[in-house]
């Protein structure tokens, strides 16, 4: 599923909102769990998981083709753990549900 | 700074405030969007939310596990789990995000 056929989805669902509405919905869930991250705060969504920051450390890597050693600057990673709730679902539902 | 963490309410008022709709409703279609891609992965969809990143079932097998505190060994089910993947773009605004709160003396 892509983000345009959630939209359309949703739109399905909900035949009173305008697609533009239910597009904008959905780009403003995502945006605001992008700012977030780039603040970096934390955002839990209970059920369906949690999306975190988290740091590595600067470290010396090495091209692989030419076994040159370079430095790898520290940087930040978006992690996602997902919910028990979906965790439990992802196992117990059919694959039509 | 403080790092905080965001929730539904957080992400509702925001939707609040950007669409039209009542502060109920708003809430409302936040649990259909997560509700609709919760029924998407459990029907074992991937999940691609462009400029975001992507959301795929990973079917794991089968293996020993070991109880850390006893030693026992202890078989682990074979099992769907769920990757999250970050687009390049999340990836590229989540580290300039940083470097500017690092600037700040965070």
């Amino acid at each position: 599923m892509t983000k345009s056929e959630l939209i359309a989805r949703l739109a399905e669902k909900n035949p009173h909102l305008y697609m533009r509405d239910v597009e904008r919905i959905v780009t403003t869930i995502f945006d605001e769990i992008a700012d977030a991250l780039s603040r970096g705060d934390r955002v839990e969504l209970r059920g369906f998981g949690a999306f975190s920051v988290k740091k590595r450390d600067a470290r010396q890597g090495r091209n692989p083709r030419t076994g040159e050693a370079v430095s790898v600057e520290g940087k930040a990673v978006p992690f996602f753990k997902t919910g028990k709730q979906l965790r439990e679902r992802l196992n117990t539902d059919d694959t039509d549900s | 700074m403080v790092d905080k963490t965001i929730t539904r309410a957080q992400l509702s008022e925001a939707v609040y405030q950007e669409v039209g709709l009542s502060r109920n409703e708003s809430a409302d279609l936040l649990e259909a969007v997560l509700g609709e891609i919760s029924s998407a992965l459990s029907r074992g969809e991937t999940v691609k939310i462009s400029s975001f990143g992507s959301f795929s079932v990973r079917a794991k097998g089968q293996r020993i596990g070991r109880n850390p505190k006893t030693g026992e060994e202890v078989p682990i089910l074979p099992r769907r789990v769920l990757v999250f993947r970050p687009s390049q773009l999340l990836k590229k605004r989540i580290n300039d995000g940083l470097a500017v709160a690092d600037g700040n003396g965070r």
